[in-house]
């Protein structure tokens, strides 16, 4: 056997055995019933998938829909003109861009525990409002969509920065120039010009930033109490509480066909070329 | 008439190095002027200036008379054509075109883009995109894009430098005939002396941030006003410190030049270039010339002994 | 325009940063509530006084060190093998599971674990989490070596060859040093994302094998206190670290 082959054999095990086999098994247990103590049962069904239709399911989905892409629409927003000032700065863009990996260095669950300090009724925002005398109650800041919306951009913007800075990084100045030369103000140069050619970065940044919140468990249950509940949520709770797992199991599956289909959507698009 | 446009002293430094000293000229509305310079000789950046996207250290550019200096790109009436086209890849041949019309809420776009079209025979192209074009109509679209402005002065950033030589000659005639037909002054750079020549009614010799001349081709060409513009605008044989092109040095058998200005010297080699030859002497004080002669005159060997001879007219000096 | 741009930047890496400097910055403060009373080391002493942040930190620590050495060494084999051939299906493989909702792999591999359970005598604990962290953090590797071998000529290890080297020698002797310093760079990806790591361990864990996040989390769910804070000070600082000597590594 050549020596690509033994490199590769570890790989094929990890392939078949922790990621094709557990999907694999997660797809069957879709197809079962619910055992009476939570287990798994003999017939095979497709009453798991019918039970999406459910409108109390089906509401969680759209939620999770509704809450992942406004997420994206947010981070594009709050993430484009800071890509567009990094991509602008000279000498200094290392700097910036370290200033924006840097929160992909630092624990995704400090992070986001860093909200619920800040947002408590006991919370850093309450007592300073409290302080200023603009308020005599406490708000009610977290524990609700507002604040997960919040975690959920917080936590994935550098996804959103880093491509846009790329493709305006490879951004001709020549075409700016040409722009204004041509008679257009700053405002219409960014919106004719640098906004459609960006547009490459801002799809790759969009797919990076709906897919994890799309599934996301731990902010909507951290920041959101169980108020908030979102695909992941759902998903948690069958496997542990409510232990039914071919009804979780059916929810995954749907979940990942979901991201595989706007993955493939993606790939198709752009052409492979990641890694 | 008075100009359309004028630099007037323009000085533009940058940290550590003085890119433009003390730059001056005037250029008649629908004339065609170029600058011509060595690369780094600061064309470019009198270019820019023009344009607007950089400011002058010190001096005034004037547009129609009016000191521009602090006029944003898209607040003046010149437009520029980049050397590398920039034309927008999103868009497509007709909408490039249509770009500056629709910034300035234009009226007529459809008919005036139609009309700049069928002048830089593009029609039928125009719903292409810049990376389905080739080089030369990637080039017309640029033109056509900055002439549909009307504006006062055209800027060409060395147009013809990115096509193959056999379009370059082809072009150089076209951008001529297009400029008289539009009646817009062109101001172009470029360091190919050939172009400059050939294309422009006047034209400015720089080097290293200063002009040296300023002039019709043929005062450039056969009255160059210092050493540096006659190298640049050509071949020069220096004998005894007087200048003579290769073209008006002749060449004789010893003895036989007759009343015009003569020196002896000794045939080393020849170079055939199909339509002429360029044959190579020695003189006495060991300076080199070439006599460019045709075919049939050319009939030396190495080692003959010859006269050089020219007509005093086309002596080039300059003043002490 | 250029001004309204720096003015936004600087309030977007404000907003970027703030939230985990003030969470850091309260873990020094003397009272429990978000009004400054005074320095204090406290909240830090205490860390040391609970035993299960300590057990925690054990085995967060110990199960990084695992996990990322075999994915280290699984993900360096398959970017190289790759980089020799490619093959649609690991590459899609790699890919699929980097997209995966984190949930979605967490049950996965319970899922898998229990099944397994009827045939090897095994409980969850903390093998099962070091499994699960090589399942999720491998395609890390992958692109972090992938990405160091792009810069790797092919026509080295050619000349190797060409010069009597056998495949492993061309290997060991041309190609490998040039790619340890993605290889130091990805292990310490893998070690962060390991040990940050809660929503796949919280499947898997066993009752002996909670890990930091999961005894962080499950503080934070009963309401907040200041160790919360003092213990992510130090991870932030401790990651800071990693990244540092990533950076070091891949720059030196």
């Amino acid at each position: 056997m050549t020596l690509r082959r033994w490199f590769l054999l570890p790989a094929w095990v990890w392939a078949a055995g922790l990621f094709a086999a557990p999907l694999a098994i997660v797809l069957a247990y879709s197809l079962l019933t619910r055992g009476v103590y939570g287990g798994l049962a003999a017939p095979w069904t497709m009453e798991n998938y019918r039970r999406l239709f459910d409108p109390l399911y089906g509401f969680i989905l759209l939620r999770s829909l509704a809450m992942a892409a406004a997420s994206t629409v947010l981070s594009l927003v709050l993430a484009f003109p800071a890509a567009l000032f990094i991509s602008r700065s000279g000498r200094r863009r290392n700097l910036y861009l370290q200033l924006v990996i840097l929160p992909f260095w630092t624990s995704f669950l400090v992070r986001t525990y860093a909200w619920l300090f800040l947002l408590r009724d006991t919370g850093l925002v309450n007592t300073l409002l409290a302080r200023l005398h603009l308020i005599r109650e406490p708000l009610p800041l977290l524990y609700n969509d507002g604040a997960v919306l919040l975690g959920l951009v917080y936590g994935y913007l550098p996804f959103m920065v880093l491509p846009i800075y790329a493709t305006l990084e490879r951004l001709d100045p020549a075409l700016v120039e040409a722009a204004a030369d041509l008679g257009a103000r700053p405002w219409a140069t960014l919106w004719r010009v640098v906004v459609p050619l960006a547009a490459p970065g801002i799809r790759a940044g969009s797919v990076l930033v709906f897919i994890p919140c799309l599934g996301a468990y731990l902010t909507p249950d951290l920041l959101g109490g169980g108020r908030t509940v979102m695909v992941g949520n759902l998903v948690q709770n069958q496997f542990t509480t409510a232990r039914d797992w071919p009804f979780g199991a059916a929810v995954s599956v749907v979940l990942m066909a979901i991201v595989t289909a706007l993955v493939l959507l993606f790939l198709r698009r752009e052409g492979d070329h990641l890694v | 008439m008075a100009p359309i446009l004028q630099l007037r002293s323009l000085v533009k430094e940058y940290p550590g190095h003085r890119a433009l000293d003390d730059v001056s000229l005037s250029i008649d509305a629908g004339s065609f002027f170029s600058l011509l310079g060595p690369s780094g000789c600061g064309k470019t950046t009198t270019l820019r200036l023009i344009a607007g996207f950089e400011q002058p250290t010190a001096g005034e550019v004037l547009l129609n008379g009016e000191v521009v200096n602090h006029r944003q790109p898209y607040q003046r009436n010149v437009s520029t054509v980049f050397q590398s086209y920039a034309l927008f890849p999103h868009l497509n041949a007709r909408q490039n075109i249509e770009f500056g019309l629709r910034r300035r809420r234009a009226t007529e776009i459809a008919r005036r883009v139609r009309d700049v079209i069928e002048l830089v025979s593009l029609a039928g192209k125009e719903d292409r995109r810049p990376a389905q074009l080739s080089g030369g109509e990637r080039q017309r679209v640029a033109l056509a894009r900055s002439m549909v402005l009307e504006p006062d002065v055209l800027l060409l950033d060395e147009p013809l430098a990115a096509l193959d030589p056999k379009l370059r000659q082809q072009m150089r005639l076209e951008l001529k005939a297009l400029q008289r037909r539009v009646g817009i002054a062109f101001l172009l750079v470029t360091h190919d002396q050939e172009e400059a020549l050939s294309m422009s009614d006047r034209l400015a010799v720089m080097n290293a941030g200063r002009i040296e001349q300023t002039g019709s081709p043929e005062e450039v060409y056969l009255r160059p006003g210092t050493r540096f513009v006659a190298g640049f605008l050509g071949a020069v044989n220096w004998i005894d410190g007087i200048g003579v092109r290769p073209e008006a040095t002749r060449i004789a058998r010893a003895g036989g030049s007759g009343t015009h200005a003569s020196r002896p010297a000794v045939v080393t080699g020849s170079v055939f270039l199909g339509d002429c030859v360029q044959v190579l002497a020695s003189l006495a004080s060991g300076e080199q010339a070439v006599a460019q002669v045709s075919r049939e005159l050319a009939v030396f060997q190495p080692g003959d002994p010859v006269e050089l001879y020219w007509h005093p007219a086309d002596e080039i000096t300059f003043p002490a | 325009m250029r001004r309204w741009l720096a003015v936004y930047a600087a309030a977007f890496f404000a907003f970027l940063h703030l939230p985990v400097i003030t969470l850091a910055a309260f873990s020094f403060n003397r009272s429990r509530f978000t009004v400054w009373e005074g320095f204090s080391l406290d909240w830090y002493r205490a860390i040391a006084r609970d035993p299960e942040l300590m057990e925690g930190t054990w085995n967060s620590i110990a199960i990084a060190l695992a996990a990322s050495a075999i994915s280290t060494a699984v993900g360096t084999g398959c970017a190289y093998g790759l980089w020799k051939r490619s093959s649609r299906v690991l590459t899609g493989s790699l890919y699929l599971s980097l997209v995966t909702p984190e949930i979605v792999m967490g049950i996965s591999l319970l899922a898998l674990f229990q099944w397994s359970f009827r045939w090897l005598h095994w409980q969850l604990g903390m093998h099962t989490v070091v499994l699960a962290h090589v399942a999720f953090s491998t395609a890390y590797v992958v692109i972090v070596v992938a990405a160091r071998l792009r810069t790797v000529s092919p026509a080295l290890e050619e000349a190797a060859m060409d010069l009597g080297a056998t495949e492993w020698q061309a290997f060991r002797h041309v190609t490998l040093p040039a790619l340890v310093p993605g290889i130091v760079a990805a292990a310490l990806l893998a070690l962060t994302v390991s040990f940050d790591d809660y929503v796949i361990t919280s499947m898997v864990a066993g009752v002996d094998s909670q890990t930091l996040p999961m005894v962080i989390y499950a503080m934070a769910r009963r309401g907040a206190s200041p160790v919360i804070n003092a213990i992510s000070a130090l991870i932030t600082v401790f990651f800071g670290i990693l990244i540092l000597l990533s950076e070091r590594v891949r720059e030196p």
